[in-house]
């Protein structure tokens, strides 16, 4: 035990004592990890507004009504502009899209509105083809604005609305629309005309702080299903969880690639002409392995909890029993590396980029769920996937230890698969 | 005290030693010479228990070195002939480090890790770190970590590459003292000056074979000089004499076959790999 206790205390010191080590895989996962955690939403807080443009040529009360009721949307960051203000805009990048409300939208829409086939003003939306994801967010937003500006106009009598003698005119010439619909338009058009000229619903509306007309019927309600009922979604859990895979799969490249190269020094030839047995040089190397990565995780974890709003809101035996199992599978990793590797350079250049394929696939950089359905089962295979979602389980999932079990059992049999290979190929005698 | 009996070490089809018998005394310095892959290395891995012989034993004080956790293995120090420390660990931190392997602990394995730093005089260097250390400094400290278990026998190969000559006759002082001290010494070197320096028996391997072994004299005795005549002078030879017998096609000698002839004589002048 004393030998063991010494080869540990060894490893420890010396990795510690290692500044640049701990600058790649305890300040560089920190860093990285505010960084993605902060582009994807970062901590709990109010929904990102969306930068958006809109170009009023009409400005009819139609159409401004319809700009007054996209400035108090919460979802927009709203610049109204001129057309080549907007386009400009957009071009540089400052917003995802601009809309441009064309000049007799006021008279146009609500005539279209009540004949299917007639031409149909055009809202141009120029968007920014890299940010395009916003593209359907920004038009199911506009369509909502629209109609409800363009129903309104119709049941409160607005200027430059076309008259109802109009309307019944265009419907009464219509070629697609048969008779009986004729007529009950014209009756639809002769109903709204008297409560128009009563203004009865206009002052019931006021009375109520609601304008009359057309409106979604519905409303909707977002609820986050995070961990606990009053807790947000914390962009860091994730961002903290990848970086932090990774970097500590790098402490096990530097684990291994440590081995190639004391058996370089003769390091290796030294301790083995010691009395001490096969298992106890290569577990200690495993237990030193597994209790860096241990502590690795701490910090990494303690900086995320203290400065990033991450908390453990599932099982901390979970969570412990995760990050334990993701240790010994980084050891084991590392020594898989020196089992199989030649020579030190070439060795961790080759393992760097496995490295970062298993975090890649693991969902490290981007959450699985982006995956083609494929790839998302073929990942199921990767034991960094198995970390990542463990330590997302027993974080903002707030899951319970049985969903730990999982992981921890995946890792564990990657781990002795790893060992199990590292101990058969390990080159014992130079 | 140790005791090599027809050592065999094959890897793949190639025999890298056949059949190696050698024997240390208490005391005394064994030379281990031969060229490149004449198979020393294999030979003291193999004595060291760093690999098993394929056939034969080897024996410490009669008690036989095999299997990883051999306990004989405590009675041997090996010096690689690499420089092994972990350079990032003080000089006293190294020297513990490797006595725990051997079992010592507490304030035994610090008074043993003391002893060995103030033998190879390093004992003001005990907190630094190797790294900060001269070639010459941590060649001393190299011997040092295979001496602090006091081991019974101290295998060193080629332990002085690329010291300066002080670091060099340090080491030697060290060796001395520790033949002195009753231990034996199985010394690989390729420089034949140290050979001829510090050790009582030497031992010529080639081809995975021992091709010649004895004491210095015995040694030189194996080199053939046909036509040759010993001749004891008293008094000087001066200059003009010299000139005379040179011109006669005489060769003056002023001593014996030094051993690295002895050397090329045994193993040939053809370069190895």
């Amino acid at each position: 035990m004393r030998a063991l206790a010494a080869l540990i205390g060894k490893d420890i010191v010396l990795y510690f004592g290692n500044r640049r080590a701990l600058l790649v895989t305890l300040a560089a996962p920190i860093l990285i990890a505010a960084f993605f955690g902060s582009v994807l939403g970062g901590a709990p807080r109010k929904p990102t507004r969306i930068p958006v443009a809109v170009v009023d040529l009409d400005a009819s009360p139609v159409s401004k009504s319809i700009v007054a009721a996209m400035k108090t949307d919460s979802a927009f960051d709203l610049r109204e502009v001129g057309e080549p203000e907007a386009v400009k805009l957009v071009r540089e990048g400052h917003v995802r899209a601009a809309a441009v409300i064309p000049a007799g939208f006021g008279r146009a829409a609500p005539r279209a509105l009540f004949r299917p086939g007639a031409k149909k003003p055009e809202i141009v939306v120029h968007y920014d083809p890299s940010q395009s994801t916003a593209l359907p967010l920004v038009s199911g937003l506009l369509a909502r604005h629209v109609m409800t500006g363009v129903g309104r106009a119709l049941f409160t009598a607005q200027a430059g609305l076309p008259s109802f003698a109009d309307l019944k005119r265009d419907v009464a010439a219509s070629t697609t629309l048969d008779d009986a619909a004729k007529r009950d338009l014209a009756a639809l058009f002769d109903s709204v005309e008297r409560l128009q000229a009563r203004g009865g619903l206009r002052a019931a509306g006021d009375a109520a702080g609601e304008l009359p007309g057309f409106s979604m019927p519905f409303e909707t309600r977002q609820a986050e299903v995070t961990g606990r009922v009053d807790r947000r979604y914390n962009a860091y859990a994730h961002s903290f969880a990848g970086m932090g895979v990774q970097f500590v799969l790098f402490m096990g490249i530097e684990m291994g690639v440590g081995l190639l190269l004391m058996r370089r020094m003769d390091l290796w030839k030294r301790l083995r002409a010691a009395p001490v047995s096969r298992a106890l040089l290569l577990g200690s190397r495993i237990a030193s392995g597994t209790l860096i990565a241990v502590a690795l995780l701490a910090g990494i974890y303690a900086a995320a909890i203290l400065f990033f709003g991450v908390r453990v809101d599932g099982s901390v035996a979970g969570f412990a029993a995760v990050a334990f199992a993701f240790a010994l599978l980084t050891s084991t990793f590392g020594l898989l590396i020196a089992a199989l590797g030649r020579t030190p350079e070439a060795t961790r250049g080759l393992a760097i980029l496995a490295t970062l394929l298993l975090v890649m696939l693991g969902g490290a950089w981007v959450p699985t769920f982006v995956f083609p359905d494929w790839l998302q089962r073929a990942t199921a295979w990767v034991p960094t996937r198995w970390a990542i979602d463990g330590l997302e389980a027993m974080t903002w999932r707030g899951q319970g230890l049985e969903a730990a079990w999982m992981p921890v059992a995946a890792m564990l049999a990657c781990s002795a698969v790893f060992a199990a290979i590292a101990i058969r190929r390990f080159a014992w005698e130079e | 005290m140790l005791v090599a009996t027809d050592l065999w070490k094959s890897y793949g089809t190639k025999a890298a030693v056949a059949g190696v018998s050698l024997a240390v005394e208490k005391g005394e310095i064994v030379g281990l010479l031969g060229p490149n892959g004449a198979g020393k290395s294999t030979t003291v891995a193999m004595l060291c228990g760093l690999a098993g012989p394929d056939r034969g034993s080897v024996t410490i004080g009669g008690e036989p070195v095999g299997g990883e956790a051999s306990p004989a293995k405590r009675r041997i120090g090996l010096v690689t002939q690499e420089v092994s420390l972990f350079e990032d660990l003080g000089a006293q931190a190294n020297l513990e480090l490797f006595g725990a392997l051997y079992g010592l602990e507490g304030a035994a394995l610090r008074e043993r890790a003391g002893a060995a730093l103030a033998l190879v005089g390093l004992a003001e260097h005990a907190k630094a770190k190797p790294a900060a250390f001269s070639g010459g400094m941590k060649r001393r400290l190299n011997i040092a970590c295979a001496l602090v278990h006091d081991p019974d026998v101290l295998l060193l190969d080629e332990p002085t590459v690329g010291v300066d000559p002080q670091s060099r006759n340090a080491i030697f002082r060290n060796l001395e003292t520790l033949r002195a001290r009753g231990k034996a010494l199985v010394y690989t070197t390729h420089y034949m000056e140290e050979a001829e320096r510090l050790c009582d028996r030497i031992v010529i391997m080639d081809h995975g074979r021992v091709i010649a072994s004895g004491d210095r004299a015995a040694l030189r005795r194996l080199v053939p000089a046909p036509g040759a005549r010993r001749l004891e002078i008293e008094g000087d030879l001066d200059d003009a004499l010299l000139a005379m017998l040179a011109a006669r096609g005489v060769t003056v000698r002023g001593t014996g076959a030094t051993l690295e002839d002895v050397f090329l004589h045994l193993t040939g002048r053809a370069l190895r790999d």
